[in-house]
């Protein structure tokens, strides 16, 4: 039954010039879609194959023993009073969700293309999905932390009610991230290359490794809190204080690290809006 | 409350081919020459976007030009020319696919477009899953695609496959399930880009007979093919397109003649090209004319009652290579009636030249039409120039010249009006009695 929507305006198709912000009420319009996406990139990583779900696990995992033999055992990194296996752990949850979510939606434009340049739907639906598909693989590796936890008999404090806050932080800057990567990757075709290259930086920039601590000590307290402003540094320290309760929770770099993300997912929300009409163009 | 369901005024779409300057792709690139040059750098970025009329620059094509028209609710529009045109240009923009340089576009309703059969399937996930997701991308809501689910299903004619991964499908099994997705969309408009090319012939009639149905429902349809049966069958309105203009817009019947005549009315009988540089073809051959003559005429309108010749004039610009000439006639249709060749088991006469190694030079190669073979009507000619036991074309110009082949008003005594077929030999007839 072919009902004409009389009462809504026509479709305009014209040229657009200006900045614009996220159409919000369109994604929402489209938001069965976005489902349906997020859901079909969480089946398919793991139908087929017959280690399914642990393939989540076995990332974080092999860091740990690895960082643990080589950083914690033979270099002697400091670990804040803390066992280096669960330290170096902690920070790789939050910090394998960012790396995967932010290489993922770098490429979504590229591998997604036959989509986008064949039906109209809006585009930032693309970006985002992995920013919510990789949560699941978040949640899946917070199993091996509290089996950790009760190997070395550590508790959480009442700081991890706080820890939504924290994965809300980190969604915001791998949103952020994703939308001003996948933007610039489909339009220079340098950028995948480099961003496995990028994405080794940040984690050696990120406190996985070592402590915050240890920036206080060489540089300063000024010093750490300009530190804040990289947002996984407030994520991945404010994850361990939580959880392990070996140190307050770092306010102010959470702080810092939230003025940073949001100004990473506005500026990254324009740029993308802005390119999005050349982007079947370049594809 | 208007009847208009698509309005578009003096779209213009236009791609810059970056031969001279450098468009960087990669960042780096980017980034160094903005260091480099800042100011004029910041002036070409510029000018990438902004599209000055009186510029014209090797590197910019306009792939449409001020192409204007209104399609009423309810109509079913064929949007036909070569490939090349501006038709899938059209359609991406009316889709919102890319973005127009210039003009304006409205369109009422809901919009789906079939651009590629089998948009964002998914091979892993089973047919059910990708019911679900193509429809949700093509812009289903989740309790409609519930709804439609096994209407879905039924038509597609694959309800034992539902659970398996669509990598496993037939290519028959893949377009079936598509299209019958996108056929229940029940969009107020449908664009629809040659998705009839794939697909056998059952799943064709099938098509067609679903978007015929949907026409007949009011819905509006534009339909972009190469299939002339097929669109005019379907549609009752036709916009021909050429090098990005509109040339045609009109009756569906007129607008299929004015695509397969180049929009002549009037048949000089020759075609042909002076110099070697604008002649068509390659550095192998090049096509210097081609011409209708019958009754010792070069002519556009020859008689039905005379035979005719075709002249073919080529260079011949690399040597010791065999070539082969080939014709394909069609109506005015499109509807390839036969195709001969200058091949000795084809033609009736021994071409001393067929078998022969070519030097370079001029040639002319020619072919008769017996009188009273071809209908009365427009016709139009495809010519073939081929290597020796090769299927690939060194010259292929396909609707390379029309002609009219004209009634004789001696011959139609006894029945007036067009005579139907698509040739019209004159056969020995006799009667006698027997008791």
């Amino acid at each position: 039954m072919a009902t004409y929507q009389n009462s809504m305006s026509p479709i305009v198709i014209k040229p657009n010039k200006s900045w614009q912000l996220i159409d919000w009420k369109e994604l929402n319009e489209y938001r069965d879609l976005f489902y349906f996406l997020v859901l079909r990139d969480i089946k398919s990583l793991y139908k087929q194959t017959v280690l399914g779900f642990t393939w989540a696990i076995i990332r974080p995992v092999f860091s740990m023993i690895i960082f643990s033999v080589v950083f914690g055992g033979l270099a002697n990194v400091p670990s804040d009073g803390i066992p280096y296996p669960v330290f170096s752990y902690t920070a790789l949850i939050p910090w394998t969700y960012f790396s995967t979510a932010m290489t993922f939606s770098t490429q979504s434009l590229i591998t997604g293309k036959a989509i986008f340049t064949k039906v109209y739907f809006p585009r930032l639906i693309i970006p985002l999905t992995p920013v919510l598909s990789k949560l699941v693989d978040f949640v899946i590796s917070f199993v091996i932390l509290f089996g950790l936890m009760a190997w070395y008999k550590i508790a959480p404090t009442i700081n991890i009610l706080w820890v939504p806050l924290l994965i809300l932080l980190m969604i915001l800057t791998a949103s952020g991230i994703g939308m001003w990567l996948s933007a610039l990757a489909i339009q220079y075709r340098d950028i995948p290359h480099g961003i496995q290259f990028l994405s080794q930086l940040l984690m050696y920039a990120a406190p996985v490794v070592w402590p915050v601590s240890l920036i206080a000590e060489k540089f300063g307290e000024k010093a750490e809190l300009l530190y804040g402003l990289y947002p996984m540094a407030g994520v991945i320290e404010g994850f361990r204080s939580s959880l392990l309760g070996h140190n307050p929770m770092p306010w102010d770099l959470i702080g810092m690290g939230t003025i940073t993300a949001v100004i990473l997912f506005i500026t990254g929300g324009l740029y993308f809006k802005r390119k999005e009409r050349i982007f079947a163009d370049v594809a | 409350m208007s009847n208009t369901a698509i309005k578009v005024e003096q779209l213009s779409k236009r791609y810059r081919i970056g031969l001279k300057e450098e468009l960087h792709d990669t960042f780096i690139g980017a980034l160094a020459s903005w260091v480099k040059y800042p100011f004029s750098n910041f002036k070409r970025v510029q000018n990438l976007s902004k599209f000055d009329e009186n510029i014209v620059s090797e590197d910019v094509i306009w792939a449409l030009k001020d192409v204007s028209f209104e399609v009423e609710r309810g109509e079913v529009v064929g949007i036909i020319g070569r490939n090349g045109a501006g038709k899938t240009t059209l359609l991406k923009i009316l889709s919102r696919i890319t973005e127009p340089t210039k003009g304006y576009g409205e369109i009422h309703g809901r919009v789906v477009s079939l651009l590629e059969v089998g948009t964002g399937f998914h091979p892993e996930l089973t047919g059910r899953e990708n019911i679900y997701l193509n429809a949700a991308i093509l812009g289903m809501k989740k309790a409609e695609i519930a709804s439609k689910f096994d209407e879905i299903v039924d038509f597609a004619d694959i309800e034992r496959f539902l659970d398996t991964p669509v990598k496993r499908y037939s290519s028959g099994m893949y377009i079936r399930l598509a299209f019958s997705v996108a056929a229940h969309l029940e969009p107020e408009v449908l664009m629809i880009d040659e998705v009839l090319a794939v697909g056998d012939a059952e799943f064709q009639k099938k098509c067609l007979g679903k978007m015929e149905s949907v026409a007949k429902e009011g819905r509006t349809v534009l339909f972009v093919s190469h299939n002339m049966i097929a669109i005019e069958n379907l549609c009752n309105k036709g916009i021909v397109l050429n090098n990005g203009r509109m040339k045609f817009n009109g009756n569906i019947n007129e607008a299929v003649e004015s695509y397969m005549t180049g929009g002549k009315t009037e048949y000089s009988g020759e075609e042909s090209w002076q110099d070697k540089e604008n002649a068509p073809g390659n550095h192998q051959v090049k096509l210097k004319a081609i011409r209708i003559v019958s009754d010792g005429k070069i002519t556009g309108t020859p008689g039905y009652d005379h035979d005719i010749e075709i002249q073919i004039d080529y260079w011949n610009l690399t040597a010791d290579e065999r070539r082969l000439v080939s014709l394909h006639v069609h109506d005015v249709m499109g509807i390839l009636l036969f195709t001969s060749g200058n091949m000795t088991s084809v033609s009736s006469t021994h071409d001393e030249w067929c078998y022969k190694k070519y030097p370079e030079g001029l040639f002319r190669t020619n072919c008769i039409i017996p009188k009273e073979l071809l209908n009365t009507g427009i016709h139009s000619l495809s010519l073939y120039i081929n290597g020796l036991g090769s299927n690939d074309n060194i010259l292929l110009q396909k609707h390379v010249i029309s002609f009219e082949v004209k009634e004789i008003q001696s011959l139609r005594k006894e029945y007036y009006g067009k005579w139907l077929g698509a040739v019209r030999p004159k056969l020995s007839w006799k009667t006698e009695k027997l008791e």
